[in-house]
Formats: C-alpha cells, sequence, structure tokens
C-alpha cells in the first residue's frame, strides 16, 4: 500500500530540476550555518585552548611592553624595558600564587633573514621553573637544558622545521654570534610555542648583557580570586598586568562584531533559501490543484492535504540540512583556511568545531523554518475545495 | 449508513451562479430519486445542467435551493448545509468518482493510482481491493506502469479502479469516455454495465454518447437547468 509520505516523496520527483535546485539552496544555508555556528564555538575554544596552553593565567612585564613586539621589529631590542628579577619572589609570597617564572624576550637582528634581513627572537626561560609550568610539552626529540646554564636552545616544531635544525646541530644567535646547541625539539603544540626558540634564562641574559627579565608568568592556585590578584599586581611600580582572560574578552569583542554580522548574512541566505522552498512547494501546489481536487473526492480531509503538502517542505528542508551539514563537517578544513585569511588574528587549532549537537541544533532550526515556510501553501492546499479544483483548467 | 436504504432523493434542487452581475440558473428544480442499483444515465446539450446536477448528487456542490438526502438522511436543505469536512465523510463512505480526464497521478503506478484513496481512508479490508479490481479491470499486467505508459482506455480503468477501491455504494462518472475513441468509449461503457450487473453498484453517468447512455437503465434528457425522464 502507499502512504502520505510516499504519494509527497514521489511528487517532489515529478520536477526533479525544481526540486534539486531547492535542495541545492538548502544545502547552501545549512552549510554556511552550521559552518557559522561551528566558527562561534570553535573560535572560542581554540583561543580557551591557547590561552590553557600558555601555563600561567597573568602575565607582569614592565610597563611599555605590551608594544614589545612593535619595539623589537622597529628598534632591534634596544627600547626594551626590563624588570627586576627580584620581583619574582615578591609575587610568588602572595597567597594567591601558585607559582611564577621569570621570562627575558630578546630579539637579535639576522642579517641572513629575508631578504633584507630580519628580528631572531629568543625566549629566555628558567629551566627549574619554566617546564613545570607546562607539562603538557612533549618532545619529539631530545630533552630540556642540562643546566641553567647551558649554552643550548630547545626549538620549538616550526622554528626547528624553518631553521632546518635537528637535536645536536649548532645554532648562531645572530648579532652576538654566540654558538649553541641544539638540545631538544618540540612536539607540535598548535600555539605560538611551535614557532619559539628557547634558551636557558642566565644563557641569554649573558648573550644579552643584562640581568633583567621581560615577564613573569604567574600561575594562579585553584579557586584563587583573579580579579583580586590582578588588582594588587596593578599597585606594583612601573609593570604592566596582562590578564589572559582580559585579553580573551578583548579578542572575542573584536570577534563578536564580525560574528554578528556573519551570522546575519547566513540568517539572510537562510531566509532566501526558506522562501525558495515556499514558492516550489506553492507552485506544486498550483500545478497539481486538479489532483489535489481529486485526493479530496476520495476522501481526504484537509488536514490529509495539509500534511501531505508539508511532509514535501520537511523533506526539501531535511534533505538539504542532512546533505548541507555534512559537507559542512567535510569541508571544514577549507572553512577554517578561509576564515584564518580573512581574519585579523586568529588562535592556533581548528576555528570552526561543528559537532553532533551543534548539527543537531542546525537540523533543527532549518526544519523549524522550513516548516514555518511551507505553512502557507500547506494551508492553501488544505482548503481548497474539491469541485473547484478539479474545474481549475 | 444501512446498504439496503441507499438511495439519492433530490427534491427541487437548484444552482444558480453569478457571473458579474448576471445571475445563472443552471440547474432549475430538479427532482428525481435513484434506488440502490441503478444505472441512470444523464445526457443533454452542453450547460443543459447534467453535471451541476451530478456534482450536487455526489455532494462535490452545495444547491442554491432544495433539498438533497442519501439514504434517507437529509444531507442538504432548509436549516440543513453539511460542512466540507462532513461532505468529506459522505463522499468517502458512499461515493465513487470518475472523471473525463482520468486525474491520475502522474509520478505514481497504476497499482499505487489505484491504493492513493486508502493512503487517507480505508475501508476494513480495503487492501484486499487493489489486487482484485486491477484484475477485474484488466490492467494487472500494467501494475507497475506508469500512467503515461498506458492507453487511454487503461487510464480510465484505472480511474475506475481507484474509484472502486473503498467499495463506494455508488458510483458518479462524468463524461468518462469524453476522452477516448469509440472501440475504447465501448469498452469502458461495457466495463460500467459488468459492475453494475455483477455487483450491484449504482451508477450515475454524464455522458454526450448515445450508445453509451443506452448502456444504462434509466436514461434522463437535461435541458435548460430540468430533467425529463427518458
Amino acid at each position: 500500500m502507499i502512504s502520505k509520505f510516499q504519494i509527497a516523496y514521489k511528487s517532489l520527483l515529478r520536477k526533479k530540476v525544481r526540486t534539486l535546485l531547492t535542495v541545492v539552496g538548502i544545502t547552501l544555508s545549512s552549510l554556511v550555518l552550521v559552518s557559522l555556528f561551528g566558527f562561534n564555538q570553535g573560535y572560542e575554544k581554540a583561543l580557551n585552548h591557547d590561552i590553557d596552553n600558555m601555563g600561567y593565567q597573568i602575565m607582569v612585564m614592565a610597563k611599555g611592553c605590551p608594544y614589545e613586539a612593535a619595539t623589537l621589529m622597529l628598534q632591534g631590542g634596544k627600547g626594551l624595558r626590563y624588570m627586576d628579577p627580584g620581583m619574582v619572589r615578591d609575587i610568588a609570597k602572595r597567597p594567591e600564587v601558585q607559582a611564577t617564572t621569570p621570562i627575558l624576550m630578546q630579539a637579535f637582528f639576522d642579517p641572513n633573514k629575508g631578504e633584507s634581513g630580519g628580528i631572531a627572537g629568543y625566549f629566555g626561560v628558567d629551566p627549574s621553573s619554566y617546564p613545570a609550568m607546562k607539562p603538557f610539552l612533549r618532545f619529539r626529540k631530545g630533552s630540556w637544558f642540562v643546566s641553567d646554564t647551558a649554552r643550548e636552545v630547545v626549538m620549538g616544531y616550526e622554528a626547528a622545521e624553518l631553521e632546518q635544525r635537528e637535536v645536536g646541530d649548532m645554532t648562531m644567535v645572530p648579532e652576538k654570534n654566540v654558538p649553541l646547541k641544539v638540545v631538544g625539539i618540540l612536539e607540535r603544540t598548535g600555539t605560538q610555542d611551535d614557532g619559539t626558540i628557547f634558551v636557558p634564562l642566565k644563557t641569554l641574559q649573558q648573550i644579552a648583557g643584562t640581568d633583567k627579565i621581560t615577564t613573569i608568568g604567574i600561575k594562579a592556585k585553584k579557586d584563587a580570586d583573579l580579579v583580586r590578584l590582578e588588582n594588587e599586581l596593578y599597585q606594583l611600580p612601573d609593570v604592566q598586568v596582562v590578564s589572559f582572560s582580559q585579553v580573551k574578552q578583548t579578542i572575542m569583542k573584536l570577534i563578536g562584531t564580525a560574528r554578528v554580522m556573519v551570522l546575519s548574512i547566513a540568517l539572510i541566505a537562510v531566509f532566501i533559501a526558506m522562501v525558495g522552498v515556499a514558492n516550489t512547494v506553492l507552485m506544486s501546489v498550483y500545478e497539481r490543484k486538479q489532483e489535489i481536487g481529486i485526493l479530496k473526492t476520495m476522501g481526504a480531509m484537509p488536514h490529509d492535504i495539509f500534511v501531505l503538502v508539508w511532509t514535501e517542505t520537511l523533506m526539501l528542508c531535511a534533505g538539504g540540512s542532512v546533505v548541507g551539514i555534512m559537507a559542512a563537517m567535510l569541508c571544514n578544513g577549507i572553512t577554517d583556511l578561509f576564515i584564518r585569511r580573512l581574519l585579523p588574528y586568529a588562535p592556533s587549532g581548528g576555528l570552526v568545531a561543528i559537532d553532533f549537537r551543534l548539527a543537531l541544533y542546525t537540523l533543527g532550526i532549518i526544519l523549524v523554518v522550513g516548516l514555518l515556510s511551507g505553512l502557507y501553501p500547506a494551508w492553501q492546499a488544505g482548503r481548497m475545495r474539491p469541485l473547484e479544483s478539479i474545474r481549475s483548467e | 449508513m444501512a446498504d439496503t436504504d441507499i438511495t439519492l432523493d433530490a427534491r427541487g434542487l437548484s444552482r444558480a451562479y453569478r457571473r458579474g452581475s448576471e445571475e445563472i440558473l443552471a440547474l432549475d428544480g430538479v427532482t428525481l430519486s435513484i434506488k440502490r442499483g441503478e444505472f441512470v444515465s444523464f445526457m443533454g446539450p452542453s450547460g443543459s445542467g447534467k453535471t451541476t446536477l451530478v456534482n450536487l448528487l455526489g455532494c462535490l456542490d452545495n444547491p442554491s435551493a432544495g433539498e438533497l438526502h442519501l439514504a434517507g438522511k437529509k444531507i442538504f436543505g432548509e436549516g440543513k448545509r453539511l460542512s466540507e469536512r462532513e461532505l468529506t465523510v459522505v463522499r468517502r463512505e458512499v461515493f465513487g468518482y470518475i472523471f473525463q480526464n482520468f486525474y491520475l497521478v502522474p509520478s505514481l503506478t497504476v497499482r499505487e493510482n489505484v491504493a492513493v484513496p486508502l493512503a487517507f481512508y480505508r475501508k476494513p479490508g480495503a487492501e484486499a481491493e487493489v489486487d482484485r479490481l486491477l484484475k477485474l479491470l484488466g490492467i494487472e499486467h500494467r501494475a507497475n506502469h506508469l500512467p503515461r505508459e498506458i492507453s487511454g482506455g487503461e487510464m480510465q480503468r484505472v480511474a475506475i479502479a481507484r474509484a472502486l477501491v473503498n467499495r463506494p455504494e455508488i458510483l458518479l462518472a462524468d463524461e468518462p469516455t469524453g476522452n477516448l475513441d469509440s472501440r475504447r468509449s465501448t469498452e469502458i461503457g461495457e466495463v460500467l454495465q459488468e459492475l453494475n450487473r455483477s455487483s450491484g453498484l449504482t451508477i450515475v453517468m454524464v455522458t454526450h454518447d448515445p450508445g453509451l447512455a443506452k448502456l444504462g437503465g434509466r436514461h434522463i434528457e437535461m435541458r435548460d437547468g430540468r430533467a425529463y425522464e427518458g
């Protein structure tokens, strides 16, 4: 026996091209919508991942240091401000603080880098506190430095690839011409660590001719009042406090505007697709007026016809959105690349995270909106009077 | 509705249409009764009101005046007018319809077309009727064909099977051979006659074909919206 579902399905197959075009419209709008939902979710996740992988939640640096990157680029490190390492001990005493690590960021001009030279950055870290703060760092080869004064480097995955260095190779600090031995290469982390060259803090201080530091990384205790800690740190003279939760909030605010705009475009795309659905179903209803009339003479109630037409709408929307969501999942990498090229700042890791829950959520939205768009054609079909429909040639 | 009571009883049925400011009286106070098992054919020139009358008898339209009783139950009349939903209930219980243009669903096979009414309403045991009717009407071998793959005569046979699948008491046929050549017309006429004879199906038919009209045991001539027993 034939069911209403089969009748609806076969009705859609009658105009294959029209049905296909409508489904393509829904597919595209579902793809855009689920990708953007995925971006909304993935971007924050990736940012959190990046921040968590810093190992510390707060950085204290000498005033002016937020502009350090620009300073490094423009003046080859000569304009940097430094802090007294004794400050590390003061901060470590605070009850909210679990651990601290001193860091010295240094940049040297490398005439062999690029076409007209470039800056080579080094990250001086304390071997006794820095690795403990980042226990998740894994070595592809080698290990951390043998001592805090060793003439050694540990290279991030990408830094080693770029410099084409292996464990045991020597590398030269440009400008200072100090040879350092590569003792470890990290596994890929998907964070900024991948591009970093780590040197023991004291070694870098010696090379740079300073006993100061530029930054203190602070890991707070679990359940510590971070806001209170930040406020206390602000009281310290000549330092700048960078809280990663604030950084995250600032980035999310910046990205929020773009997200609202893109989401609006996606919703417009969904709206256009649904107008297409309504148009397709309405045309199909008008073309089948006589057929609907006959179904009514055969005993179909208004609600039967309503359900029949609504089922067609449901099939179009379900088919289109399932294909669209699957395509979005499959093309995740391409979407990621595309968004990355558009954004001024993108955290490492996947930017578009589409999971099963999100896929179901998008499917739900498309079905609800689709069913709403099918209401009018279904209602029109349901209220047709049999004789008038049959006569409507 | 008890089978033995099925009778169509029209009393002073009129139907007027409005075209702009002009009112056209398509049916002018027709009174007639149709008993169970009768094969009644209506003939007459175009615009004589025969299709209008059959549509009213088949509860497809509302009269402007007059009464219609079905098995003693008033369907239309003074102070009585059924809603579209109530009319649908009457239609699916009592009537089967065939039309000049067959109106088969082009995307469904012959078997599916015959079974379509069952998707909306199913009398007990009606499923078995599909195969029985396909066989009875000689279209069993076309069961899996689409309407575009069969002849006009076969299409009308499919339409007849579809009309009968829920075992109606009365079959209303509006120009059932209007789109067929004479040979196919005769075949369809014979099919209807056989259905009437073998199963006692009441048939009310509108036709322009005098040969087909003669097949019915009772002949009614329509002129200017009035009915004259032939």
